[in-house]
């Protein structure tokens, strides 16, 4: 019987060429198995929350209040919050954006753009204190109603706060996108610069403009640490934008925490929902990226 | 001949690098002239003097002055001054977003024109004259983007034409195309300047031998020579010329 010269197709050699080919396929399985590694922890996430969260969910789950065993409110008022949020922080954040790519080449721009950057990394809880005692403020100086402290108005002041920055960013970059040569060709036909830029760059980044503010609220919606010093959260539905509204993150915060084996049921089922909600939202942003027109001007 | 353009005592910069010096020189109307030398020596920053490209670049600045029909272009608005003198560029750059028609159409609707009898009359015009109507009209409703790179540069050109302008530079529009469709764009050049006041940037010297009426020669920012294209080629009056389109450096 002969000696095998190849195992699984690789010789059995100790030349360069050899060598060559096992680290190959050394780093390869090495990749793969990383792969997994970072794997685990989300389809992890994502079996736990269906197989518990499946369980909890019943046909009063999204139409009855905390306060009864359903998570009506908390939907109810992460909509309310994030429809708020996205009011104030889409415009604004967009406008930014748009400055500083069309107008944001001087110090001004790179001051304004090294704030923003220094914003988006501030720590979410940071943001939550900042809006309680800027709303306490105004109210103990009698501006505003200290009712407000806890409420939808100074929840949707947080998540603003944590929303603009990142709009006007993920703006900036998609605005980015579109080639100088495009908008030249623009202002070479004679176009005035702020039609170019509202007619023509703003339509080729949209489907990233879009994505971006798709995050946006993504990001905010699963936002918990500044909501329980501003929002607050509450057992029962919508009652004005001076009361304290309840959101997902918040149940599941405070029902994870509870004693009752029920709440923690519950606390699965909001995390089951918030998970579906994100992925929707993931899933529609990058179907927009796969529109006919894509971005960044023309192919060679 | 006329002069349509004339620069006169041209100087540009990008920050503190001087790109283009003190040059003086005509584009004759109805006529086509061109602009040779090296890569480098500021042909593209001269012709993006003219329809006031060149201050869109940061820190670009200029002195001296570009004469349309005897007119300052620096003492009016660079919006209406870009009405009067088009611009095709380097490498095709259609609006992504647009369909073959409304890239035609964009400089009047985004113009303000909304008669939709007058933007089909002039697409269809365009896309004639650029020579590429029989080959889209089909396909207006297709994304500019989705033709070939020459098809791509006529409608570039389509849609300079569009505005009616007076002016049409052309920034060596057939770097990027192979001979076939480099011939078409050079016979539609042919055709354009029965209308038009044509001057385009090249690196091709057969190229500018082929189209132009008269050609200038730029060497490191400056003007050596301009002439009549043939007198340029067979009888060159600088030394620098001459050993430039005998192939010597460059």
């Amino acid at each position: 019987m002969r000696f095998p010269t190849h195992v699984a197709g690789l010789p059995l050699r100790l030349d360069r060429e050899a060598r060559r080919l096992w680290k190959d396929l050394a780093m390869s399985i090495a990749a793969l198995l990383c792969v997994v590694i970072a794997l685990i922890p989300l389809g992890s996430i994502l079996v736990e929350a269906t197989a518990r969260g499946l369980q909890a969910i019943g046909p009063s789950f999204f139409s009855l209040d905390t306060a009864f065993g359903g998570i009506g409110n908390a939907i109810q008022g992460t909509l309310i919050l994030v429809a708020l949020s996205s009011l104030i922080s889409l415009p604004v954040g967009i406008l930014t954006g748009i400055y500083l790519s069309e107008f944001g080449k001087n110090p001004l721009g790179a001051s304004i753009r090294f704030f923003v950057d220094v914003m988006t990394q501030v720590p979410s809880i940071v943001v939550g204190i900042f809006a309680y005692s800027v709303i306490l403020e105004l109210g103990q100086a009698g501006i505003v109603s200290t009712r407000l402290v806890f409420s939808a108005i100074s929840g949707t002041l947080a998540l603003s706060v944590i929303m603009i920055p990142f709009v006007a960013r993920t703006a900036e970059e998609a605005m980015r996108l579109v080639s100088t040569s495009t908008r030249e060709a623009g202002l070479a036909l004679g176009i005035p610069r702020y039609r170019v830029i509202l007619r023509i760059v703003l339509p080729s980044s949209a489907s990233a403009l879009v994505t971006g503010a798709l995050l946006g609220v993504a990001r905010v919606a699963g936002e918990t640490a500044p909501l329980l010093m501003t929002a607050f959260g509450s057992g029962f539905g919508f009652s004005g934008l001076d009361h304290p509204v309840e959101s997902l993150p918040h149940t599941i915060y405070t029902f994870a925490l509870s004693p009752y084996t029920a709440q923690n049921q519950t606390a699965w089922g909001a995390s089951l929902v918030l998970v579906v909600m994100m992925l929707l939202i993931s899933v529609f942003s990058r179907l927009l990226l796969r529109s006919r027109y894509r971005v960044g001007g023309a192919a060679p | 001949m006329t002069a349509k353009v004339q620069v006169q005592n041209l100087s540009a910069w990008y920050g503190s690098k001087r790109a283009i010096e003190d040059i003086s020189l005509d584009v004759d109307e109805r006529a086509v002239t061109a602009i040779i030398g090296p890569s480098g020596c500021g042909k593209s920053t001269l012709i993006r003097c003219i329809n006031r490209l060149h201050e869109v670049v940061p820190k670009a600045r200029t002195a001296g002055k570009v004469l349309l029909d005897g007119e300052d272009v620096y003492t009016q608005s660079a919006v209406s001054v870009r009405r009067r003198i088009g611009m095709v560029f380097q490498k095709a750059n259609p609006f992504p977003t647009m369909s073959v028609f409304e890239n035609v159409a964009a400089g009047l609707r985004l113009n303000g024109v909304r008669d939709p009898k007058k933007l089909d009359e002039t697409v269809l015009r365009s896309l004639k004259q650029a020579a590429l109507w029989d080959e889209v009209k089909d396909a207006l409703d297709a994304p500019g983007v989705s033709l070939s790179g020459g098809q791509q540069q006529r409608l570039c050109i389509a849609r300079a034409l569009a505005v009616q302008p007076e002016v049409i530079l052309m920034d060596e529009p057939c770097s990027a195309l192979d001979p076939i469709a480099t011939a078409k764009i050079e016979d539609l050049i042919f055709d354009l300047k029965k209308e038009y006041t044509v001057a385009i940037v090249t690196h091709n010297m057969q190229q500018a031998a082929r189209v132009a009426d008269y050609t200038a020669f730029l060497y490191l920012g400056k003007l050596i020579e301009m002439n009549r294209t043939r007198d340029l080629f067979e009888r060159p009056g600088q030394e620098l010329t001459e050993k430039y389109i005998t192939g010597r450096f460059g």
